[in-house]
């Protein structure tokens, strides 16, 4: 076993198991907690792909900047720990078999695919590349995103001043 | 042994570093301490800590000494994890960011193994120290929330959104810097800051070319400070307000290691700021025959230290003061004579510079602290929101115009 699969193997491990328990804790700060554990231990993974920079910004972005805002929210609430309440029909009717159906879904293709886990593809994914990808060959792409949660912030700008003004 | 080294160098070169640099950094944290209340107390016209040891120096194992043996409370009603987990979130992330910091240019080796004068040498370093800066967050929102009383929670709530925010502007202020520097490499920006203009005035990114960072260093040193949570930014820990903020309910080695974080978050944006507007490791002098003194200078300023600490240290009001200053004085002048020999010589230049500037940066750090008055919260804010961010990004497209006009 080589280090990399290793390192995967104990990355991949803290993920879902901070996956698993962020719909099992009962307190949203707990929940919070455990998916910051997903994020850092998914930017993990990107490094060990070579992805340097895409590995920072998964911290920076997600761990840093988004789940703080979450947690400033649940703070801020001081939303208590959730109860727990019996499967609604609809749920135990629909949402079970989808789930199972989803779960073999996954489980054949993930089974029927080829694990490539020795080695980055190539390399180092250098930032000044990944940057030239960005700016040049896909740079319409790129903006239009962008402007898409210009509109969403909009959008929840104009939402919540309307409520204020009535 | 050089084959074992070769063989497992990370067991021979790699946890030697990193057991060295630690015991720097606590110790240093320890005296920082020291320092800054010396510092505090001169401004204010007292004299600081001076009774335990010759000039209160052992006044940091004492307090440590206290820490570890007060009782540490956990209030009833706390979130038992979250509660522990705070502070050593805070404590490790604050010292795992020293770990990118190069400290001089030249490579050691150790049973020939050839390794920089840093943990290690990242091409995303500025990355990683944002990032981990950007986790730190946590450490103050977790333990503010966890204490399950109002004081810290009102605390842990202001610094989260305090830190939020001035993180936007941290990052943009030093955009200017990378931009010209071309990397996030930090021995590469420190070394993209060499030459002179003129012959004599060091191209360092504060005044370096096209674009001359003053008001990227100003933007960068303000929200740093507002970043690390310390006066006149300090709103976290607002003593009339809020006792004292997210760590009142935190008693005995859990305080002291939100406290060491502070310091270490302190150290770690001297380096920064040292690294990115002024020429890090390199000598604010020509590296020409007629500057070849200034190579003397560290040796003089050691040598010098230490005569002035024996003159002054055998006329101490303690026996034990007249035994242990001229013995650290002694310690110095050895120190000085070490640094002139031919082989450290060139050895010395790159630390040296580099501690002396964060030294620097250091007392600015407590003399900030011990003549601004507290802002007001909304100040703050509004301080963040409406000046410090456009003019960061008012720094970045002027620095862009210049790189692309010189370059044109």
């Amino acid at each position: 076993m080589t280090p990399q699969i290793a390192m995967f193997l104990v990355l991949a491990a803290v993920a879902v198991a901070g996956a698993v328990s962020l719909i099992l804790q009962r307190h949203p700060i707990h929940s919070a907690l455990s998916l910051i554990t997903v994020m850092v231990a998914l930017a993990g993974l990107y490094l060990l792909q070579g992805a340097e920079f895409v590995a920072a910004v998964q911290i920076i972005v997600y761990g840093g900047a988004i789940m703080v805002l979450f947690v400033f929210v649940i703070m801020l609430l001081n939303a208590g720990e959730e109860e727990r309440t019996n499967m609604s029909r609809m749920a135990r009717y629909v949402g079970v078999p989808l789930g199972v159906v989803f779960m073999i879904e996954i489980a054949y293709w993930i089974g029927s695919a080829t694990l490539h886990l020795n080695a980055p593809a190539s390399g180092v994914v250098s930032t000044r590349d990944l940057s030239n990808l960005l700016f040049r060959e896909y740079v319409f792409p790129f903006e239009l995103t962008s402007f898409l949660i210009l509109i969403a912030l909009l959008g929840a700008l104009v939402l919540a001043r309307r409520e204020e003004s009535e | 042994m050089n084959e074992f080294a070769a063989q497992h160098p990370i067991l021979v070169v790699a946890l030697p570093k990193i057991v060295v640099l630690l015991f720097v950094l606590l110790t240093a944290l320890a005296y920082l301490t020291w320092f800054e209340r010396k510092v505090v107390a001169h401004i204010q016209a007292r004299w600081g800590p001076y009774r335990v040891g010759p000039h209160g120096l052992l006044q940091p194992l004492a307090d440590g000494v206290k820490f570890l043996f007060k009782e540490d409370v956990t209030p009833a009603g706390a979130d038992k994890f979250a509660y522990f987990l705070a502070p050593f979130l805070a404590l490790s992330l604050a010292i795992t960011s020293i770990a990118v910091i190069p400290f001089g240019p030249k490579e050691f080796s150790v049973f020939g193994q050839s390794t920089p004068l840093s943990i290690t040498n990242l091409n995303i370093g500025l990355l990683v120290l944002f990032a981990i800066t950007s986790m730190g967050v946590y450490g103050v929102v977790l333990a503010g929330w966890a204490s399950n009383s109002k004081y810290p929670l009102l605390g842990g709530l202001r610094s989260s959104a305090q830190m939020v925010s001035y993180e936007l502007a941290l990052t943009m202020s030093v955009v200017g810097v990378i931009l010209m520097a071309g990397t996030f490499n930090l021995s590469e920006i420190v070394n993209a800051q060499q030459g002179f203009h003129w012959g004599f005035v060091p191209r360092w990114n504060l005044i370096g070319s096209p674009m001359p960072q003053v008001l990227g260093f100003f933007l960068f040193f303000t929200s740093a400070i507002a970043e690390t949570n310390r006066a006149p930014f300090d709103l976290a820990e607002a003593e009339s307000e809020l006792v004292a903020g997210f760590h009142t309910e935190y008693a005995s080695f859990k305080f002291a290691m939100f406290f060491m974080a502070e310091y270490a978050s302190m150290i770690t944006v001297s380096c920064l700021a040292t690294i990115l507007f002024f020429g890090g490791w390199l000598s604010p002098f020509p590296q020409t025959p007629i500057w070849a003194w200034t190579h003397y200078i560290p040796a003089a300023v050691f040598a010098a230290a230490g005569l002035a600490l024996i003159v002054h240290g055998v006329r101490y009001i303690t026996m034990f003061g007249r035994v242990v200053l001229p013995a650290m004085g002694v310690a110095l002048c050895g120190l000085g004579v070490l640094c002139g020999q031919p082989g450290v010589l060139d050895f010395v230049q790159g630390p040296f510079w580099f501690l002396l500037k964060i030294t620097i940066f250091l007392f600015i750090y407590v003399w900030v602290r011990g003549t601004l008055p507290r802002f007001r919260y909304d100040q703050l804010m509004g301080f963040g929101w409406k000046l410090l961010l456009p003019l960061a990004i008012f720094n970045v497209v002027i620095t862009s115009l210049a790189i692309v006009w010189t370059q044109r």
